[in-house]
This record gives structure tokens, sequence and C-alpha cells, in this order.
């Protein structure tokens, strides 16, 4: 087996540097496809490529490969993997499997909780208005999913701000949003370098429902200012409530009412989701998409080519026994 | 009720009990009506400082509403689709595994990020059109 198979392994790495600004310039519909595609495929090509490694290690066991009937002189000869390698591959492998396990234990549970949860509450009515002095809104999934918002917070908008919010979250249930972000940080469980992706995955169903409001409401103004209005209300401590809650352009921050380009480099999500509303809607870019193409089809021939390798190698193995 | 035992009760059972009292009231209850009615059920004898601490408790955690009658709160149990949904919420806050799933509208701000999104949207209301 040749170096090709340290590739899978490191493609991830490029995927997770490229994450956030694909989930910047893509239209959200598409990154979120792409991106939790992307996690998913890199995922497995890098457990295969684990897998293959772990297996030329294995091989080399004396007991294994005389179960095998495999010629170890040819194996030692043939396989440039150092035993090393192979060792910490399976080292690798069985801490991502349980890594797996453990995120499919918790989703599931938070999964079956928030569908018990929905069923619950109060039948025929879509939202549901929680009492209390939070500052709360979220989709919860289920069968039929629910919009919990917390009563303050509708007082706190008027009729075009709710309906922002509501037509926001109503597209994250009928777009099933928590799947893609599961199936994402699942995969991500699987290769720790793709959590950048995983959570560009997170960012790009906002950004998603986001886009979704404004179609809805026809004014993509008016969904960032709600988003604006939403976050500072939700961060205000009690004394800076009232200002927050009397205008979003109230202190000038830094610039002092000069007009100065705002850099987005270590922005939060809400910043960004807000600038991206505040710009032009996304296009198709398709230059873009061609470039993860080709990263994710080097990531998967080279798994492919370095499981030639191997099968080869053991063929010959056994032949030479 | 959980237990019908003697002087030593597992913690929460107390609680239990005076949430069963005011279901069953249908109509907010002071901590005094409380008291009286757990004597009916021939419960142990409470002081009335320990009604008052275990409905305020109750209060903070969200199960019931109080209103101000005189000097003096009444209590009612929240109804079950508000509870569902406010111990929901706060399972959101406390950052606990149900959060998994749940789509939030907005996540939090970081100082820095408050100044940026008073200056992206200040800005974009001194450039209409």
């Amino acid at each position: 087996m040749n170096a090709l198979v340290y590739l899978p392994l490191l493609v991830p790495v490029l995927a997770a540097a490229a994450a956030r600004p694909l989930a910047a310039r893509l239209e959200p519909r598409l990154a979120t496809w792409l991106l939790t595609a992307t996690t998913v495929a890199l995922a497995a090509f890098s457990t295969a490529a684990l897998a293959l490694l772990a297996a030329s290690a294995l091989a080399r066991v004396p007991f294994l490969a005389a179960l095998g009937n495999y010629s170890q002189p040819v194996l030692r000869s043939g396989d440039p993997v150092p035993a090393v390698a192979g060792s910490a591959a399976a080292l690798l492998l069985t801490a991502a499997a349980v890594a797996v396990a453990v995120v499919i234990r918790v989703r599931a549970r938070a999964l079956a909780e928030s569908y018990r949860r929905a069923a619950r509450m109060a039948p025929g009515g879509r939202v549901v208005v929680v009492p209390g002095r939070a500052i709360e809104a979220y989709a919860l999934p289920g069968s039929p999913g629910r919009i919990v918002v917390s009563g303050r917070l509708l007082d706190a908008l008027d009729d075009r701000g709710r309906a922002a919010l509501l037509a926001h979250e109503h597209a994250h249930l009928a777009g099933q949003h928590h799947l893609f972000t599961t199936v994402a940080h699942l995969a991500a469980a699987a290769n720790p370098l793709l959590i950048p992706v995983a959570r560009a995955v997170d960012y790009t169903v906002e950004r998603w429902a986001d886009e979704r409001a404004a179609a809805i409401t026809g004014d993509r103004r008016l969904v960032a200012s709600t988003i604006g209005q939403v976050a500072l209300l939700a961060t205000a401590r009690p004394a800076r409530l009232r200002a927050a809650a009397l205008g979003i352009s109230g202190p000038r921050g830094l610039a002092g009412g000069r007009i100065r380009p705002i850099s987005l480099a270590w922005a939060g999500p809400v910043p960004r989701r807000v600038a991206a509303l505040l710009a032009p809607p996304p296009r198709r870019q398709l230059t873009l998409l061609v470039i993860v193409a080709i990263l994710i089809l080097i990531a998967g021939a080279s798994a492919v080519e370095a499981a030639r390798d191997l099968h080869a190698l053991l063929e010959f193995a056994q032949a030479a026994r | 009720m959980t237990d019908d035992g003697p002087a030593r009760r597992p913690p929460g059972t107390l609680e239990a009990e005076v949430m069963a009292v005011l279901r069953a009231a249908g109509a907010p209850l002071s901590p005094g009506q409380v008291r009286e009615r757990l004597a009916a059920r021939q419960l142990e004898d409470l002081s009335y400082s320990t009604v008052v601490t275990i409905v305020s408790r109750l209060h903070a955690k969200g199960l019931l509403e109080r209103e101000r009658t005189g000097r003096a709160f009444a209590y009612r149990p929240v109804d079950d689709a508000s509870l569902a949904a406010s111990q929901m919420s706060q399972a959101l806050q406390a950052g606990t595994d149900h959060g998994a799933v749940l789509s939030r509208f907005v996540s939090g701000l970081s100082g820095r990020d408050a100044r940026l999104l008073r200056q992206l949207l200040g800005d974009d209301e001194d450039q209409p059109g």
C-alpha cells in the first residue's frame, strides 16, 4: 500500500479550512446539502483509510497471517505502512466507533425527547407561547413540530417582526433542518477534523431559514433587523434592556458615526447572518462547487486505490505460500 | 401519593403533595390555605413557613404561577402545555442534550458581536434604499 492511503485523512483538513468561506458564499440550501454530503463522504473515506491501515497491520500479526494463509515476508516487503501507523489507525478507528455511538445515543435521545415534548403540547396549535421572562424562540422537531416562543419576545416584536420570526422557525420545521445537522455531526464524530464543516452546516441551516423568511415576508432588511433586535434583547442585561428594546441603532459602537468597513472574520453567527441579509441575495457559484467536488473525488479515489493496493498485496501474499 | 410513611419522607414528596393539593383546588390558593388542606388530608402538620418555602421553590422551578392577593401570594399550577414548553426552555438554557436538535432563533452574542451588530444595523439605517 502506498502513501495514497493517507490522503483521505488529510483532505478533511482542507474541507475544514474551506467550510466557513463556502458557507458564506454559497446559496444556503445548496450549501447545506453540499456540506452535509461532504462530511458524510469524507468521514466514510477517512474511516475506510483507517480500516485499511489497521488491516495491513493486523495481517502481519503471525496468528492472523496464518489464519488468512498469508506469507509474512511478502507482506513485510510489499507494505510500506509501518506497524506503528497501523496500530495508531486501529486505535483511531476504535475511538471513532465509540464517538459515533455516543453521538448517535445523545442525538437519538434528544430527538425522542423533542417528539415527546411536542406531542404533550396543546393540540392544534403550531405555535406555543411560553410564559416567563426569557427572550426565547426555537423550533421543536416533532409530529407535528412546534414553534416555541416566549410571551415576552412576542410582546417585544411588532407584527412584521413576529411574521419574520415565525417564518424563520417554520422553515426549520418544514425543511427538517435538524436532520442535516444531526447527520453532519455524526460524520464529524467519526473524524473530528470535520467538526468545522459540521458547524458550518449549523450555520447554513440558519441562513436557509433566514432566506426563506426573507422570501415569505418579501423583505430581507426586516429579517435582518428582527434577528438583530432579538439577539440584542436576549443578550442585554436588565439595565441595558430598555435601550436595546427602544432602538437597535442606539449606540454607535467604536466607529463614532464614521462609516468603516466591518470585519466579519472573527464574528459569531448572528452578525454574519445579519450581514448576509443586508447584502444582495446569494447566487449559485459553479466554480466553488467544482472545487469541492474535486476534493471529494480525490479523497474517494485515493481510498479506493489504497483498498485495491491492499487487496492485491494480500492476494500476492496468499499466492506466495 | 408516593408514600404514606411516617415522619421521614423522601425529598420531593412534600413538593408533590403540595402540587396535588393545588391541582385538586382548581383555584389559586394562599400558603395558609395549602397548609389547611394538607392538614385535612391527614398529612403531617407543617409550619406556615415550611409551606411558604415549598411553594416558593415550586414557583422558582416554574411549576407554579402566582398572583398577589392582599398581603400574600396565591399560587396555582402552570398548565401542562406551557409546563412542557417551559421545562423545554429550561433544558435549553441549561445547555443539556435536548438542545442538540432544537433550532434557536438566535444564539448568544459576545460583547464584540453585539457591537458589530449595532454597527451593521446602524450603518444600514444611515443609507436607506
